[in-house]
């Protein structure tokens, strides 16, 4: 049953993007940017489902199980300020400017802005470097999700193979349109099926009040904060949302809006779907705390698995699968897509083959880079040990630390290339630094404060960029009235 | 032009509303509201609260305004 359900399910994601490629106007800037006609309500879901992994729903549960109610706060409340203002602060000002000036990728803007093809470059080599270990950790953790819900029965790379194979379809055939399209169908079927599984299990647990009474006597710091959550952790862990201002996949997705209108829904909803999405996966894992007591460490990332097979029928296992299943897959679709953008656009067009590259070449190029990007992650992801997930932290704080530099590009005319090339370079010495420092201890906080790295992280890069601006040669007034003065 | 014009008020109900999210008075509360615990209760609110303050600063600021 569980088998069936996930294969229907994939059929369906197949489906759509069947047809979306009949859309696709074989032009460079349809293929990656759906030819800028994404209205609000797929903007949202595209934006949403691409942020949201299976993390929002296995691993939330599975922290919530250890660390009670206040992973919530931490890890969903948080975004639900911190993203929005993003979106409205940079969004539609990126779009315009990526509309005016034809760019398909981040580097392009930033290369431009500044007029420096060296913090091109280095951007490059850095937002590669924090997306692949994103794109590995989707692979692999699709495998490890369906190897656990069908209790070992297909192993690991049945899984990634099989979600690869579909993404790799559906991408290659409809391009950004496709990849929204099956964003937005991926992202409803998640948000729908917590719920459906939230409302079932606690049904059958007697009601959300009778369960909670259960965990109450168990372990009642599971429905406080208590020691769980430190209260710098809570504040410092409002920097980790940041990451949104300078991930490459949600940039691609916000120069696919139709007009700056389109904007308006994603930014006002935003907060909403958060907490539609992780009430269920919170409540559910604080309550497994009370239904299956004794789990030790990562091995709670499967309590939802076990509720669902204590109190609910199988073929909501099936159903959960193919939320997991959708919860990855609308995440590594634009990641992949926004990685084969930029070695299209960065390297082949702007160090090869510049205006000479035919939109039918670009394409192809775009396709062939896909395979290329899934088929490494995949087998990076059968190689690597679990460990890899540490990786998925320490992705959103490399981002995150790198967001004063489009905060400069956009709303500083003094900032220069100097600023960014030292804001991204202290960024990279302590991103390798810290990594090196937690690999050890995956709950590492600075001196044992409490206090995120990344928000170390943030204040550095956003000193460097300050300091490196003002002390190198104020930018040409042309290039500035192009980014500030509506082109003039 | 969408270039993002948020005038004081609306920078200081931003900042009030990052600040709320540090809940330090319910730490330890183990009460219960609206059928769910207090600590929790309260951060579902606080989502609502953001997408609210979202839509009228959406409005006040103009975001999202001309079709480029």
């Amino acid at each position: 049953m569980t088998l069936t359900v996930i294969v229907v399910y994939l059929l369906l994601v197949l489906a759509i993007g069947g047809l979306s490629q009949r859309l696709l106007r074989r032009t460079g800037e349809d293929y990656f940017l759906a030819t800028r006609s994404i209205g609000s309500f797929i903007l949202l879901m595209s934006l949403f489902g691409t942020h949201m992994t299976a993390f929002a729903l296995l691993g939330a549960s599975g922290e919530a199980y250890h660390r009670g109610i206040g992973v919530f706060a931490l890890m969903a409340s948080s975004s639900a300020l911190v993203v929005p203002v993003l979106f409205l602060l940079l969004g539609p000002r990126l779009w315009e400017l990526g509309k005016r000036y034809g760019y398909l990728t981040q580097v392009q803007f930033f290369r431009d802005r500044w007029g420096s093809d060296g913090l091109g470059l280095l951007l490059f080599g850095v937002l590669t470097a924090l997306l692949v270990p994103y794109l590995v950790i989707g692979v692999k953790g699709g495998g490890v999700t369906l190897a656990e819900i069908t209790d070992g029965r297909f192993p690991e790379a049945v899984g990634s193979i099989a979600m690869c194979a579909v993404v790799l379809t559906y991408v290659t055939a409809g391009g950004l349109r496709g990849t929204a399209w099956a964003n937005t169908f991926q992202t409803l079927v998640f948000m729908t099926l917590g719920a459906a599984t939230f409302f079932l299990i606690t049904d059958r647990l007697g009601g959300l009040s009778a369960a909670l009474d259960r965990v109450a006597e168990v372990d009642p710091n599971l429905l406080v904060r208590g020691e769980r959550i430190g209260k710098l952790e809570l504040l410092s862990y409002t920097v980790i949302p940041m990451s949104v201002g300078m991930f490459p996949h949600i940039f691609m997705h916000w120069l696919t809006a139709r007009d700056a209108r389109a904007f308006r829904l994603p930014i006002v909803a935003y907060p909403i779907c958060i907490a539609i999405v992780w009430i269920p996966s919170v409540l559910l894992g604080v309550l497994g705390a009370a239904e299956a007591p004794g789990l030790q460490g990562p091995a709670a990332n499967s309590i939802l698995v076990k509720m669902i097979s204590l109190h609910a029928p199988e073929v909501l296992a099936g159903l959960l699968a193919a939320g997991v299943f959708a919860a990855v897959m609308s995440s590594l679709d634009s990641q992949a897509l926004a990685a084969s953008t930029m070695f299209t656009q960065d390297v082949v067009r702007h160090y090869g083959l510049h205006d000479e590259m035919s939109d039918r070449l670009q394409v192809l190029l775009g396709r062939l880079f896909v395979v290329g990007i899934l088929a490494v992650s995949l087998v990076v992801a059968l190689t690597a040990d679990r460990s890899i997930f540490r990786m998925g932290v320490w992705s959103f704080s490399g981002f995150a630390a790198l967001t004063p530099v489009v905060f400069a590009a956009l709303y500083w005319r003094r900032s220069t290339a100097g600023g960014a090339f030292a804001a991204v370079s202290v960024t990279a010495v302590l991103w390798i630094w810290y990594v090196a420092r937690s690999w050890s201890d995956p709950g590492y906080t600075v001196f044992g404060s409490g206090l995120k790295p990344a928000a170390v992280m943030l204040l550095a890069s956003a000193a460097a960029m300050v300091v490196g601006s003002l002390a190198t040669p104020a930018p040409d007034p042309r290039r500035v009235a192009r980014f500030f003065d509506d082109g003039r | 032009m969408s270039r993002i014009r948020l005038r004081w008020p609306a920078w200081t109900a931003v900042a009030a509303l990052y600040l709320l999210h540090n809940d330090l008075w319910l730490w330890d509360d183990p009460r219960r509201l609206l059928g769910l615990p207090v600590g929790l209760t309260y951060h579902v609110l606080y989502c609502v609260a953001a997408a609210a303050l979202m839509a009228l600063l959406v409005r006040r600021s103009g975001g999202g305004e001309g079709s480029g």
